[in-house]
């Protein structure tokens, strides 16, 4: 029971990362039709900006505020050098432009702070662990991470569905040509959209770096997962990334960690041994595979197509 | 018009010839690592192609590709495993089970349109290497290692240097001509015509979804026969054959190289892999300088290698 409690808040944390990290993929694809594969590297960035501020600084909070803004400029460099010049471009000639990108910044971050992981400590204020049951502590900084991340949802959300900014951004995700037709400076709209999300996946970073151990092409896994959130959820829609995110979070901790048991039922132990992780890592793969299946434009379609 | 059709040949002719000579330059200076270099590359670029047959032509972009490659490994390591070495069960058998999976894969895959196919591509390929780390009778995560190279009626075509790589250079060769043949005929058009518009096919009262699914299940069954020349090659087989690295890995050679053209392909995976070995030697971090490259190709080269020749080759007509 308390292993089942553990897990589910393991997974919602998974989620709330992968959220913050799909939500910025899912707009800067639906909004500018743009596949960017080095949005795991600006997660990676992230956290490399935290390590980097925190050496510098010795507090988690000013490292944090300056690893974010730091995040933000990186993507707008990056916008302005490399991804303006895609906007127009097919898919594959993105796919290979990013793919250049990523090998870049991996490479650079393994010169500048080397191949070893590096990591953060907690900061003092969400140090040690809380009772929540009987029999069963977690760490605060965990459950921060939880909240802040659904405070970055519930912001989002209202960001999107009541400003003038998130009417042109849902505008956008449907039909960009109209909204540029009608006198909107889209590219404008491009590069607000792009720094935001950039943010958005660096402050995952920020907030993974204690957590996680901070390395080279610690982005590279993450962006699949991404990806496998936004099809689901829906190309281009908040809501649809934020609700499969958290199924996949939920789905991808709790198979991994019950997956074997569950096999021991069927199977003879050594047999359930290998089968049990293979069908967990899996897992998250046949469900996606089972939405398109069913749904082929995702759970929450934006575009009607 | 004569022209023309001996131009469009020139190119592929002249890559295949240079590749002839590898064997021939690599005895010439004593350079066994070239001949060996080489015949990984060309066993790429058989993949490379059969997967352009299906980007370029069709517009499937596979992000599960580098799977077929690992299911034609195992075919040929897991048979090794059991004392099986005669290629003409083996060959066979890795050629099937990659198309069987194409072909059930595939069916499903492409209901789906656009980034949706990648990804659900890409789900499969993933299904398939968890399947294999898992085989621990097959060394699972670790993978297999073969003692021995596949047997052909007692002949040591597998086991020479030379003879290897003439064999992996002919079935080259040989895929590149058939997939040429096919992208000339009715069915090539039809892939291509389904490319730019499927609703015109459709009121012509062709029905693209199967020629997509028996396109994708030829590459299929031309990766694995590179999946099973590829398990000769290292005498070992594992789960990261199958990994999506590799997938993306293989469309960023396609992409290089130029779509649709299946030499682009050839010229992909040749640059690629050649450029990745040259610049490690000079320094560990190559991919500081390889990455940039990339963008630049895009940047200014729109149609990869390819788009670049034709550009040269048009200016210096003028």
């Amino acid at each position: 029971m308390t292993l089942l409690a553990v897990q589910t808040l393991n997974g919602l944390q998974l989620g709330i990362l992968l959220f913050l990290i799909a939500a910025g993929l899912t707009l800067v694809f639906g909004v500018m039709d743009f596949i960017n594969l080095a949005h795991g590297v600006q997660y990676m960035l992230g956290a490399y900006l935290a390590v980097a501020c925190y050496q510098l600084t010795g507090s988690f909070w000013t490292a944090a505020l300056l690893a974010l803004g730091a995040a933000l400029i990186c993507g707008l460099v990056l916008e302005v050098l490399v991804f303006r010049h895609l906007y127009d471009r097919d898919h594959l000639d993105q796919v290979l432009a990013t793919f250049g990108v990523i090998l870049f910044l991996n490479e650079a971050v393994k010169v500048i702070w080397g191949a070893a992981p590096l990591s953060l400590p907690v900061p003092e204020l969400l140090d040690g662990s809380i009772q929540l049951m009987d029999n069963f502590r977690y760490p605060v900084f965990r459950i921060a991470l939880i909240a802040s991340g659904l405070a970055v949802a519930g912001l989002l959300y209202v960001l999107v569905t009541r400003t003038r900014i998130g009417m042109l951004v849902r505008a956008g995700a449907t039909n960009p040509e109209m909204v540029a037709a009608l006198g909107i400076n889209i590219r404008r709209l491009f590069m607000l959209v792009f720094g935001f999300g950039a943010m958005l996946a660096g402050f995952a970073g920020i907030m993974a770096a204690p957590i996680l151990s901070v390395e080279p092409g610690m982005g590279d896994n993450l962006l699949i997962l991404a990806f496998v959130v936004i099809v689901i959820g829906g190309i281009g829609s908040i809501r649809g990334a934020f609700m499969a995110a958290l199924l996949i979070g939920l789905v991808d901790t709790l198979g991994r960690s019950f997956a074997t048991d569950i096999a021991r039922l069927l199977l003879p132990p050594s047999a359930a041994n290998d089968v049990g992780p293979a069908i967990a890592s899996m897992l998250i793969y046949i469900l996606m595979a089972g939405v398109l299946f069913f749904r082929p434009s995702g759970l929450f379609p934006v575009r009607s197509a | 018009m004569k022209f023309v059709r001996l131009k469009a040949w020139a190119f592929p002719i002249a890559i295949f010839a240079v590749l002839s000579l590898v064997p021939t330059y690599a005895s010439v200076f004593d350079d066994r690592f070239i001949l060996l270099f080489f015949t990984r590359i060309l066993v790429f670029a058989i993949v490379a192609v059969s997967l352009d047959f299906i980007l370029g032509l069709g517009a499937m972009v596979s992000f599960g590709h580098a799977a077929y490659i690992g299911f034609g490994a195992y075919a040929v390591g897991i048979l090794a495993e059991h004392d099986i070495w005669a290629a003409w069960i083996s060959f066979p058998l890795a050629m099937v089970a990659g198309g069987l999976f194409a072909l059930f894969t595939g069916a499903i895959s492409l209901k789906t349109r656009g980034v949706y196919f990648i990804m659900i591509t890409l789900a499969f390929g993933q299904m398939a290497y968890f399947t294999a780390t898992s085989l621990s009778v097959y060394g699972g995560d670790d993978g297999l290692t073969m003692w021995g190279r596949s047997e052909f009626f007692g002949t040591d075509l597998f086991n020479g240097d030379a003879s290897f790589y003439y064999l992996v250079f002919a079935v080259l060769a040989a895929v590149y001509l058939l997939l040429r043949i096919f992208s000339a005929s009715r069915f090539g058009r039809v892939l291509r015509g389904a490319k730019q518009s499927e609703a015109r096919l459709q009121a012509m009262g062709v029905d693209p979804y199967r020629y997509r699914l028996a396109a994708y299940v030829i590459a299929g069954v031309i990766a694995s026969l590179a999946g099973a020349l590829m398990a000769n090659q290292n005498e070992f087989v594992s789960p990261a054959y199958m990994s999506w690295h590799r997938s993306g890995e293989l469309i960023v050679m396609v992409i290089l190289g130029g779509l649709g053209s299946l030499h682009g392909a050839i010229l992909g995976t040749v640059a690629y892999m050649v450029l990745e070995e040259v610049l490690s030697g000079y320094t560990e971090h190559w991919r500081l300088i390889f990455g940039p490259l990339l963008i630049l190709v895009v940047l200014y080269g729109r149609g990869g290698l390819m788009g670049l020749m034709n550009g040269l080759s048009r200016r210096a007509e003028k």
